[in-house]
Order: C-alpha cells, then sequence, then structure tokens
C-alpha cells in the first residue's frame, strides 16, 4: 500500500505523506503492530485460512479486534453472530473518523481526498494522527495521515505474514506477550496524548466504566461504555469551565 | 475447517462492510463541524472512552493464548507498567517494556 494521494500540487503532498511514512517509523504503533500482528497471522493459520485471505483481512478490514472475531469465530458461530460481533467490535470508528475529519478538510477539500483517510483510521493511526496533526499545515495534513497509516498498515501486512509462518512453532507465553503488547500500548500512547483533563478523565473513566457495562451483558458494551463515560468527563470539563 | 460460507465472501460481507461502515457514517457525522466544537470535544471524549474500555476488556477477557496468563498477573503488569511509563518522562517504550517483563516473570513464577 503507497499510493500516492491525488490531491495537486502533487510535490509537496508527496512529502507531507514521506513525512506521514516517517511518522509511521517511528511511532511505538509501529513496534505494537508487528507483534499484535505476527499473533494475527499465527491465529488465522490456525484456523485454516490462506495467507492471500489474512493479507486483504487486513487491507480491508484494518480493526485488529474485527479481524480476531472474524477468524476465530467464522468456522463455528452462525453467520448473523459474526456480522453482529464485527458490527459492535468496530462501533469505535464513528466517533473516531467524525472527531478526525474537522483537522484534515480545509477549504480546497474534495469528498475523494478522504476516502483513504478514513478507511486508514484505526485506533492506532487515530490516536498517532490526532496527537501529530496539529503540528502540520492545515492542506498537507491528509497527505501526512495517508503516509502515517499507509507505513502502518505496511508494518501489519508483513508482521502478519510472518506470524503465519512462524505459527507453528510460537510458544504460548511468546504468543501472550504478543497479545498483550495491544492494551499497554494504547494505554500509553492515549495517556501520553491527554494534555487536558477531558481526555484523561474520559481514558479513566472508561477503564472503570468499560468492566461493569459489560458485567450487565446487555451487549453493545463498547458503545455504552463510550456514550457513559465520555459524556461524564465532558460533564465535568464543562462544569470546570463554568467555575473559572 | 470448513465454514459456512466462501471465505472471500464471508470476508467482504461480514469482516469489510460491518467495519466500514463506521467509517463512512463518521464522514456523514463530522462533516460540518469545527475542530474545537463542543460537540467534538463530546465525540473525542466518547471515542476516548470507547479504547479504554477495549483496553479493559482485552486485559479482563483476554484472547487466545493470553487468557493462560492468569488474571492477577495481567492486572499487575498493566499497573506496574504504567507506574514505569509514569515514573521515566512518559516514555511508553519503558512501559510497555517493563509490564511485558512482569508479565513474563509472573508467568514464570506463579505458573501460566
Amino acid at each position: 500500500m503507497s499510493e500516492q494521494p491525488s490531491a495537486s500540487p502533487l510535490r509537496a503532498s508527496s512529502s507531507a505523506f514521506l513525512d506521514g511514512l516517517r511518522a509511521a517509523l517511528g511511532s511505538v504503533f509501529f513496534y505494537v503492530l508487528l507483534g499484535n500482528y505476527v499473533g494475527i497471522g499465527a491465529l488465522s493459520y490456525e484456523f485454516g485460512f490462506d495467507l492471500g485471505w489474512m493479507v486483504l483481512s487486513t487491507l480491508l478490514i484494518w480493526a485488529a479486534p474485527a479481524q480476531v472475531i472474524l477468524i476465530s469465530t467464522l468456522g463455528t458461530a452462525t453467520l448473523i453472530e459474526v456480522a453482529i460481533a464485527v458490527t459492535l467490535s468496530s462501533v469505535r470508528f464513528l466517533p473516531m473518523v467524525a472527531a478526525l475529519l474537522p483537522m484534515l478538510k480545509h477549504e480546497r477539500t474534495r469528498q475523494r481526498d478522504l476516502v483513504l483517510p478514513m478507511h486508514f483510521t484505526a485506533i492506532s493511526v487515530w490516536v498517532e494522527g490526532m496527537r501529530l496533526l496539529p503540528a502540520v499545515a492545515t492542506e498537507r495534513r491528509a497527505a501526512f495521515y495517508n503516509g502515517l497509516g499507509a507505513g502502518l498498515i505496511s508494518s501489519a501486512v508483513i508482521a502478519s505474514a510472518v506470524g503465519y509462518y512462524l505459527a507453528a512453532k510460537l510458544p504460548p507465553l511468546a504468543a501472550a506477550t504478543l497479545l498483550f503488547l495491544t492494551p499497554m500500548a494504547l494505554l500509553m500512547s492515549v495517556s501520553r496524548n491527554s494534555r487536558t483533563l477531558l481526555d484523561g478523565l474520559a481514558f479513566g473513566l472508561g477503564l472503570v466504566v468499560g468492566p461493569v457495562v459489560a458485567a450487565q451483558k446487555i451487549g453493545l458494551d463498547l458503545m455504552w461504555t463510550g456514550l457513559i463515560a465520555g459524556t461524564a468527563a465532558y460533564v465535568v470539563h464543562r462544569l470546570r469551565e463554568a467555575m473559572r | 475447517m470448513s465454514f459456512a460460507m466462501e471465505p472471500y465472501l464471508a470476508l467482504l460481507l461480514l469482516g469489510f462492510l460491518p467495519s466500514e461502515i463506521w467509517r463512512w457514517l463518521g464522514v456523514m457525522v463530522g462533516r460540518g463541524l469545527d475542530e474545537d466544537s463542543e460537540i467534538i470535544l463530546w465525540v473525542r471524549a466518547v471515542a476516548t472512552a470507547l479504547v479504554a474500555a477495549v483496553v479493559a476488556r482485552i486485559v479482563l477477557i483476554p484472547p487466545g493464548a493470553l487468557a493462560t496468563v492468569p488474571l492477577e498477573v495481567r492486572l499487575a503488569a498493566l499497573g506496574i507498567g504504567f507506574l514505569a511509563f509514569l515514573l521515566v518522562r512518559r516514555s511508553a517504550f519503558v512501559g510497555v517494556l517493563v509490564g511485558e517483563a512482569v508479565l513474563v516473570g509472573g508467568v514464570l513464577a506463579f505458573g501460566g
């Protein structure tokens, strides 16, 4: 995946794309995705998918939780169960894309310039994008974000292919450490970005509210957690602003 | 293993479509919003809390091989890793490294 963004002027946008690619190589998520997708590659080998299918699933779905669900349930669960589980696991993309778009857009942005950035949006790319984009000039942001996305998706594709071949040899403890990389890196990266009380509070509340909501077994627990904890954090933020 | 649906068709209908639909809906919701508007601040908080819920879920209801690690070891690894991150100049690399070391050490010491 090294598609050049089509926006003109071409030279300016390809230099922004390369800056994004460099940012991907320097991101902690580059290494996290390597580890995490080695695990996903191993998983798809064990569940009997071919290598081409697995690579395509990374390029098209580009959401580790959704891929893990699809890979591990397609052979056993009913099709409607699989579809619902994948749909629920990806709800987070709606608020992410909605929060990202205003950062990418400027007066000359065309609808098709947003197709790639939208598709590249996954937790890793989004977290790094929200952290790095404010320092990038507005008209270079979409190309920068595409570079970031292309770099991170490439690392995932390569790692998953390696994992696919390593599958037979990976001992359980090694596989466990690879799977543990995802929550660890998310925790640190989001904390590193939380310069405002609002973000930090939303994350902290989400950690506590998430398991409580999940225990109610009402379904859609990721969405409910986001709404409850995110809104509570926002209300606290508004109250503090009002008291100033 | 046999699949109830042709795997490539399932990838498109049960994998790609259910994920991509939310990205498209995000574009519709996000259109015409200002980056510092109150609604975007709220949406960001909701998305951030959602990511936190994913972290909690992976640690509490872990997939595959991670489930062989005892819950206490998983929680200790996350907590001590985060502490190391805070103490060492908010370095994510140090935090991840310490957390993983606690995970491996915990399994070797207390069994998995």
